[in-house]
């Protein structure tokens, strides 16, 4: 019987080195570092974009230039320079209208070590990925099939190309330029991104989805993925990133926006695995996004995510339940490790009647991590009968980490049902002694209890996703996932 | 004159009024002052008071030291004392000690005056050891209480004594001001193996407009027992400010109980310091409240040591256009192994108007630790309520029935039986309903 035991795993977990922290040398085509009106204008203009779309960046810039960084969130660093980074960087040979065969086959194979084969997944799963890489979408798959439904996915410059109208009508609609610092720094110089919309009634036949990668070194990524589920539509999503490991800090501020209209249903998966940092916590990616969904009446926006990565994570995807019968979902699994920071969490906006929202939030935290829940549930006076339950759980691993709860809930309506519980653990002696007791060594005791911990939000996961997951979960918690 | 300009500009002349008694805190009381100028009144900016704001109590011209005294009979506040038991009483009127309607005494125990300990040379040892200790200096309006700080009760336990009869302190305003502000200090020192219970109100007995900035220190030490009760019931022209701070060592068992039923705006800040290990520190409150009252309660429970408890409860009932707020704060530091920290709280929406904001915070560093934490807002349940009614119980009295269960796990733990039926009775008052019995 093994002598697996928890110190060994925290040991472990410390040592553990980031699978992906390859860099591949493509050829990429880089904008000189800095930001002003010119850059934003430079990069309007190498998208080809119309005058409209200059001048919302050209808006959201000067918004920016005006903002201040925020500071409540409880994560610490040395702030990144915003002149100090390059906001447009292109693999080389992008071109939005290439076949498969034309991509780089060093990108190609980079995306095998990431294990996304796009032929494979292509073949064997079914799922319609498009690739981001340094912010530009360089592959989109199984467009054809989804055009036949009126599904329109494509890379969001695409979008604005070809769909201006739809793009018009809703961008920033969700998430406005004005909404924080990050989202207006996001709007001014966003490179690319998703853009997909579902039309009245289709269920979606297959999962969408986008990988995100950070090759290129000193720079950001800023991508903007917009979804809108149509009447009655279904559609599932996928979102992941890796980044190769770099000594300095890279910075990555998305804005996602989601849209569901009556009866919609929207499931936003997302795993994130940008380059932690090395066991000192140097290097890293900054990630700090908003993510925000709108929900009409009856509708319902589903939100996983399976946070491993980043150096400095600062995110919470929202739903604002504005119609009648709507639902807002947040599963999250949080790990963080060596010097990582997380202020993670989510906000459930209830504005219209019968309104319902769950959060299950699982965090756990080893090394000299910071983990933090934070999280608002809000009721209007008008939201009747609206719902609430809540969970976060934290799990400890080793007294150098920390697990932090921020909940705020703010009732106006009486007829409320809100429930709100947290716990903080570690893995018990007891429960593992209960284990063994039965049999079960202990590296099996751990892994039982760690995926028995996350298991309520892995069942969440798509299947097509689910398997990644624990990948990653592996990364993070090796020896500990059965 | 804004508030804070003539709260610094009278502090000039109370310095040289009272420096002849109290030389000694000249410097604690200068620091003080220079905190809160540099601080000024919290305002909604601060994520402390994110839900609760001052702006309108700040409105009006407050006068800061009364000079005036005035006598009140006892059978006119009377149904303010619990009278149906013995206990000793420090009373207060307009801030001014009532030796009229007090009972103290330094016979083996000390529970007296603060201005008498504060001048004294036979409380020096005390005062240098324990005044201003607890009290967090970085805090706007204990600083601004800190400053003004020149009476209140002063209550010493020496060792080994339990005391037998629980210690009333009432704070009385009369209305001769037309708006006043009052800022008691009370420091309680419990020594090793002594036990203690304490009850602790403000009443306001006119409509005059009083804001009461209290600030009281409380100290247990080795295996000291302390009970301390608060009732919050004045009427809607009064305001409370209540800092409350609690320093623990190895053993002790310190409690807080707060019930909150009057008061147009009352602030509980509670903090708990735990320096020792097996310490146990509770903190409840019952909160009824309706029109347009406002209470919030701020509490800290700071694990430093291993082996320790905590446990809150905290139920409140909002009616009308009330407003209640619960940020309830649980750290635990990382030497804090084996700390076991319970928070609850719960909460009833009457009316529409009505709205709750909570937010339990947990900041944990420690891995051996189980804390948790756990938060409601709902309604009566609507099946037990037909269940009486069917069983023809009034809708009134079902509903009372109901929320006494809702709040009953606060009030079993009330040890003084004359307490826990006098508040009986209050929540009857405040529901409406005559049960015709005690629970």
């Amino acid at each position: 019987m093994s002598k697996y035991t928890e110190e060994e795993l925290q040991k472990e977990l410390e040592t553990k080195e980031y699978e992906y922290g390859f860099y591949t040398d493509i050829e990429s085509d880089t904008f000189p570092i800095g930001l002003n009106e010119d850059i934003v204008r430079a990069i309007s203009k190498k998208k080809n974009e119309p005058q409209w779309m200059t001048d919302w960046r050209l808006e959201a810039f000067r918004v920016w230039s005006e903002m201040e960084e925020p500071e409540w969130a409880n994560v610490h660093y040395t702030k990144p320079d915003f002149q100090a980074i390059s906001y447009y960087s292109a693999p080389k040979q992008a071109d939005p209208n290439k076949t498969m065969d034309d991509v780089d086959p060093e990108l190609l194979e980079m995306y095998r070590k990431l294990g996304i084969s796009i032929d494979e997944q292509k073949k064997l799963q079914g799922v319609a990925i498009d690739i981001v890489v340094d912010s530009v979408s360089v592959a989109t798959t199984f467009k054809k099939t989804l055009a036949e439904k009126g599904i329109i996915f494509c890379p969001i410059s695409e979008a604005i190309q070809e769909h201006p109208e739809l793009v018009k009508k809703y961008m920033g609609t969700i998430v406005p330029t004005k909404d924080n610092f990050y989202a207006a720094l996001n709007s001014a110089v966003f490179t690319d991104g998703s853009f997909c919309y579902i039309p009245k009634g289709v269920r979606c036949p297959m999962e969408l989805s986008t990988y995100f990668r950070i090759n290129q070194a000193g720079t950001g990524q800023f991508e903007r993925t917009l979804l809108i589920a149509d009447e009655g539509s279904y559609v599932s999503y996928l979102e992941g990133c890796t980044a190769p490991s770099r000594d300095e800090n890279q910075l990555h501020a998305a804005v996602v926006e989601l849209i569901a209209m009556d009866d919609a249903e929207i499931k936003y998966s997302t795993v994130q695995n940008w380059y932690p940092g090395n066991a000192e916590g140097k290097g890293g990616v900054f990630n700090f996004v908003t993510k925000r969904g709108l929900c009409e009446k009856g509708a319902k926006i589903s939100w996983t995510q399976v946070e491993t990565g980043s150096a400095v994570t600062w995110k919470y995807p929202s739903c604002i339940l504005k119609g009648d019968y709507s639902i807002g979902e947040f599963y999250s699994i949080a790990v963080t490790n060596n010097h990582q920071q997380a202020d993670t969490g989510t906000k459930m906006i209830h504005l219209g009647k019968n309104t319902r929202s769950t959060i299950i939030s699982k965090g756990i935290s080893a090394g000299k991590s910071q983990n933090s829940y934070r999280g608002l549930v809000q009721i209007a006076s008008k939201a009747e009968n609206a719902r609430n339950f809540s969970q976060c759980d934290s799990l400890l691993m080793g007294n150098q980490c920390g697990a932090h709860t921020f909940p705020y809930i703010e009732v106006k309506n009486k007829s409320a049902q809100i429930e709100h519980e947290a716990t903080t653990s570690k893995i018990g002696e007891d429960q593992i002694f209960y284990c063994n007791q039965r049999g079960i060594d202990t590296e099996k005791a751990i892994a039982l209890i760690v995926n028995g911990f996350s298991k309520d939000v892995l069942n969440k996961l798509p299947m097509e996703f689910a398997v990644e997951a624990q990948k990653l979960l592996e990364i993070s918690l090796e020896g500990s996932v059965g | 004159m804004e508030l804070k300009d003539k709260l610094l500009s009278s502090f000039m002349v109370f310095e040289d009024r009272v420096n002849d008694e109290s030389k000694n805190l000249h410097g604690i009381r200068n620091e003080a002052i220079k905190t809160f100028q540099e601080k000024g009144f919290p305002s909604k900016k601060d994520e402390d008071w994110k839900y609760t704001s001052l702006n309108a109590l700040l409105k009006h011209d407050y006068s800061i030291s009364p000079q005036q005294e005035t006598a009140i009979e006892f059978k006119e506040v009377k149904k303010y004392f619990i009278h149906d038991i013995d206990t000793y009483k420090i009373v207060f009127i307009d801030g001014k000690y009532s030796s009229f309607l007090s009972e103290t005494t330094h016979d083996g125990i000390d529970v007296c005056l603060m201005s008498a300990a504060l001048s004294m040379p036979k409380y020096k040892i005390i005062i240098d050891s324990y005044y201003n200790k607890a009290a967090k200096a970085d805090h706007s309006l204990t600083s601004l209480n800190t400053a003004f700080a020149s009476e209140g009760a002063y209550i010493h336990i020496p060792k080994n004594k339990v005391v037998e009869k629980p210690i009333q302190i009432i704070h009385f305003s009369t209305g001769n001001e037309t708006s006043l502000m009052l800022q008691p200090r009370n420091l309680i020192v419990v020594d090793e193996n002594s036990h203690v219970q304490i009850i602790e109100r403000h009443q306001s007995l006119t409509s005059n407009v009083v804001l009461t900035n209290s600030v009281t220190e409380i100290f247990a030490n080795k295996r000291a027992i302390i009970d301390y009760y608060k009732i919050q019931n004045d009427n809607q022209d009064a305001s409370l400010i209540d800092n409350t701070y609690i320093s623990q060592k190895q053993s002790s068992h310190a409690s807080v109980h707060t019930f909150s039923f009057g008061g147009k705006l009352v602030r509980n800040n509670l903090q708990f310091f735990q320096k020792g290990e097996h310490i146990d520190s509770t903190m409840k409150g019952i909160t009824i409240i309706g029109d347009k009252q406002h209470v919030d309660h701020n509490t800290l429970v700071h694990h430093i040591e291993p082996n320790c408890e905590s446990h809150q409860d905290y139920k409140g009932i909002f009616a009308d256009r009330s407003t209640g707020v619960f940020n309830g704060k649980v750290v635990v530091e990382k030497e804090a192994q084996k700390t076991n920290a319970f928070q609850a709280n719960n909460n009833i929406l009457v009316d529409d108007k009505a709205t709750i904001n909570t937010k339990p915070q947990l900041e944990i560093f420690a891995d051996d630790v189980k804390c948790s934490h756990g938060c409601t807002i709902g309604q009566l349940d609507k099946d037990a309520l037909f269940y009486m009614r069917s069983r023809g119980i009034p809708k009134k009295e079902a509903k009372a029935l109901l929320t006494y269960a809702f709040a009953n796990n606060v009030l079993e733990s009330v040890k003084i039986n004359a307490l826990k039926s006098r508040i009986n009775k209050l929540i009857a008052q405040k529901l409406g309903v005559n049960l015709g019995f005690d629970l």
